[in-house]
């Protein structure tokens, strides 16, 4: 069946704050109108293993999961996790990533190699990879906490939402004392 | 007004507009959040009981004063409640009473796959399953009234997709409820025989009801679409099978999972021209359609293994899948770690470094298992730890005593631990129980327990003392170690095992999540001493790597727990500068 429902996934290594990006995205496509879906996990695998968000948007949404092969978007908060979820992308997908490596145990270990030079193997097979160091333009802004807003600010620029719509939404769902750095840290992706 | 929900939120807010007054939980994945949001609403009295069991007979008595009452665990968890269920179905209710029960498909955070239904049919009582945040609140407002009107206990059965996905959810008010005088009633709450030979045969006539309910309930829908395809679906498969077909089939929508009805089944079953039935886990509503001689294809075509999505019923169907585009690269695991600064770290490494065997238990310190420590040898269920380790060492004698301990969290051991403990005391195990005292239920995302001196509101409330408490349980020797002392934690654990009696070492010191533990300067790495003898790397932090014949530290990670810092004999890793 035809379905023109939109699906971003919000990747990482748990703890670096992506339920705080679905949280944001969540709220401002509801704030749209739009039937949402978002689906966490919770639980043991926060504890610094491999975490993954799915936000879907649309007319009416079914399914709170995406499936392979069928993410517009993916946004990945570390590179090797971006390589992980690849497979979910549609061909004319894009994936927005934080261009930063962040070691898995078994590579501490000695036991696997962290493959350095992922990207650009993604980028070789076709896909759209938009790779900005978020977490730079993040501690520029104010605190390196701030990635995610760094990494939906990039997201934005993909949407037709307006500008001012995606920064009202940060001001409702950061607490007060956090605006102001993550407005900025919005702009910094945004215009990236 | 609709808002966007977590399922768990949704319950938590259905128990609100139902004029629920009491919610008694033990945390659980992907159960918590909803005594957790519950907790938020002034008008609910909500409590952390030290278990599953103690939670839902804490329910039970508010139902018998009157209130409507709740408890929510995971699936696992209603293994422990088992007990008060069971009879629960006997006495009924005075108070509507709900237990919500969390399955977890594909097990993100849990031990098994157990398929919760099953506790419905065995204990005879009514079980919904909704679909979405929406659904979920309205079936617990439907499900006190079923409770009260049939005076039966239900169950509500949550999945991970439902309990941990937000949907859209129409927010109504508070229904008000006046507590009503106590009346005695030995006849329906007492369950000696004389009484429970009278209540038996109420609870088969009650399923027979429950089963004309589940004919004509709005609960259970039929929605009609192409006839080709009758496809009957509960919970998050009805969500996977719309997506995937729309209104090109017909649906039969189960939302009263326990008892099934009969009449509705066979209407549907005759109007389509091939039924199936798609269910997470077990092949239940199949085995109930044939068992009606009704045709249909179930797990001859989905399995009961996992968590199913809209792509696992498009392969089953053979229709086309989107095209895929991976990288070749091997891409390396990312498993769930021990944070930097978990102060079980230390204390497992004594452990693997000893070689001693170690049964462990359910909580973050599961972990453990993993690589580069390899520290435990068993995980079963809450509790299991203690009493696993009397009977491995009953069986194996001095020479198993000298080279095993086992471990379990503070709360772990609130929940099922002590009567292990009772048990090493009274039938004499020379066994060494390693208590993981972090002072917070840590896996489950911070919940107060009856040893961190709060309640669930963050309250002060009575703090159980784990030393006099291992006392009065039977056991001389009780020590406490600091974990973050590698030398303290080694001579602790030799010295005990050796002894010939029973002992309790509490290995004591706050999770580093918490928000009052304050991290300390960073360790540092002088690369003129270290040599990249890698022994540092032995203790699995996440904050220590090794890079170009070096030791590394992640600055934004490291917390200063100086355990590296011990293991380097060459004083390559340096104490950061406060």
């Amino acid at each position: 069946m035809a379905n023109n429902t939109k699906n971003v996934m919000i990747v990482g290594v748990g703890g670096q704050g992506s339920l705080l990006a679905s949280k944001l995205l969540g709220a401002l496509l509801t704030d749209e109108g739009y039937d949402v879906k978002v689906s966490e996990v919770h639980g043991m695998s926060q504890r610094g293993g491999s975490v993954v968000t799915y936000v879907r948007y649309g007319e009416k949404v079914y399914s709170p999961i995406i499936a392979e092969g069928e993410a517009d978007f993916i946004v990945s908060f570390e590179k090797l996790e971006a390589a992980r979820y690849a497979g979910c992308l549609r061909k004319d997908g894009k994936i927005i990533v934080n261009a930063q490596s962040i070691d898995p145990m078994p590579v501490i270990i000695g036991n696997a190699t962290y493959p350095e030079d992922i990207l650009d193997e993604l980028k070789g097979k076709g896909l759209f990879v938009d790779d900005i160091d978020a977490y730079g333009l993040a501690v520029e802004a104010g605190n390196g906490k701030s990635t995610n807003i760094v990494l939906m600010g990039r997201l934005a620029k993909y949407f037709d939402i307006p500008y001012d719509k995606w920064i009202e939404a940060i001001k409702k769902q950061v607490k007060p004392q956090f605006v102001d750095v993550n407005i900025k840290a919005f702009e910094l992706g945004y215009n990236f | 007004m609709k808002r966007l929900m977590l399922g768990n939120e949704a319950i938590a807010r259905g128990l609100y507009e139902a004029g629920v007054d009491l919610v008694s939980s033990y945390p659980g994945t992907p159960s918590t959040e909803i005594t957790e949001i519950a907790a938020t609403y002034d008008d609910i009295y909500c409590e952390w009981a030290p278990n599953e069991k103690v939670a839902c007979e804490v329910a039970f008595g508010a139902s018998l004063r009157g209130a409507r009452s709740a408890c929510a665990m995971k699936h696992v968890g209603l293994n422990v409640a088992a007990d008060p269920l069971f009879t629960l179905s006997y006495t009924g209710v005075n108070g509507g009473l709900v237990i919500f029960v969390a399955d977890d498909p594909a097990m993100h955070s849990s031990q098994n796959e157990q398929d919760s239904r099953h506790y419905a049919i065995a204990s005879k009582v009514p079980m919904l399953e909704p679909a979405d945040s929406g659904e979920a609140k309205e079936f617990v407002k439907e499900a006190y009234r079923i409770s009260e009107e049939y005076d039966t206990p239900v169950i509500i059965r949550m999945c991970t997709r439902i309990a941990h996905s937000q949907s859209l959810v129409e927010l109504c008010d508070r229904e008000h409820r006046d507590l009503p005088a106590y009346e005695k009633n030995p006849q329906k709450y007492i369950m000696v025989p004389g009484n429970a030979i009278k209540k038996h045969p109420v609870v088969e006539e009650r399923t027979r009801k429950l089963v004309a309910l589940g004919e004509e309930t709005a609960l259970n829908r039929v929605e009609m679409g192409g006839t080709e395809k009758g496809i009957i679906c509960s919970g998050t498969c009805y969500q996977y099978v719309k997506e995937v077909f729309g209104d090109s089939v017909s649906v039969l929508k189960i939302g009263l999972v326990n008892p099934l009805p009969e009449k509705l089944i066979k209407d549907f079953a005759a109007k389509v021209d091939k039924l199936y039935v798609i269910e997470e886990l077990d092949g239940i509503m199949e085995t109930h359609v044939k068992s009606m001689g009704i045709d249909c294809i179930g797990k001859e075509m989905f399995s009961p293994l996992g968590e199913y999505s809209q792509a696992t019923i498009r392969k089953a169907f053979g229709m086309e899948l989107p095209e895929v585009i991976k990288a070749d690269s091997e891409i390396p695991m990312r498993p769930p770690i021990m944070c930097a600064g978990c102060p079980h770290r230390g204390l497992f490494y004594t452990l693997s470094k000893n070689k001693i065997t170690c049964l462990g238990d359910i909580g973050c310190y599961t972990l453990g298992s993993a690589a580069p420590l390899f520290a435990l040898d068993s995980t079963l269920c809450m509790g299991a730890s203690i009493s696993g380790l009397h009977g491995f060492n009953k069986v194996g004698g001095e020479d198993s005593e000298k080279r095993s301990v086992c471990v379990i969290g503070d709360s772990t051991f609130m929940h099922s631990g002590m009567t292990g403990l009772v048990n090493i005391a009274y039938n004499a195990s020379n066994s060494t129980v390693i208590i993981l005292d972090n002072s917070i239920t840590g896996m489950t995302g911070h919940q107060q327990n009856p040893t961190t001196g709060y309640n669930i509101k963050g309250d002060p409330a009575a703090a159980v003392n784990l030393e006099e408490l291992c006392h009065a349980l039977g056991i001389k020797h009780v020590r406490v170690v600091d974990p973050y002392d590698l030398k303290q934690c080694e001579e602790a654990v030799l010295e005990e095992i050796a002894v010939s009696e029973p002992s309790v070492i509490i290995s004591r010191r706050p999770c580093m999540l918490l928000k009052y533990v304050k991290a300390k300067a960073p360790v540092k790495v002088n690369p003129d001493k270290c040599v990249g003898c890698k022994q540092c790397l032995k203790i699995g932090c996440p904050a220590v790597s090794y890079k170009n014949g070096k030791a590394v530290i992640d600055t934004s990670l490291c917390v200063g727990c100086n355990v590296c810092t011990q293991m380097c004999k060459l004083g390559a890793m340096e104490k950061g500068e406060e």
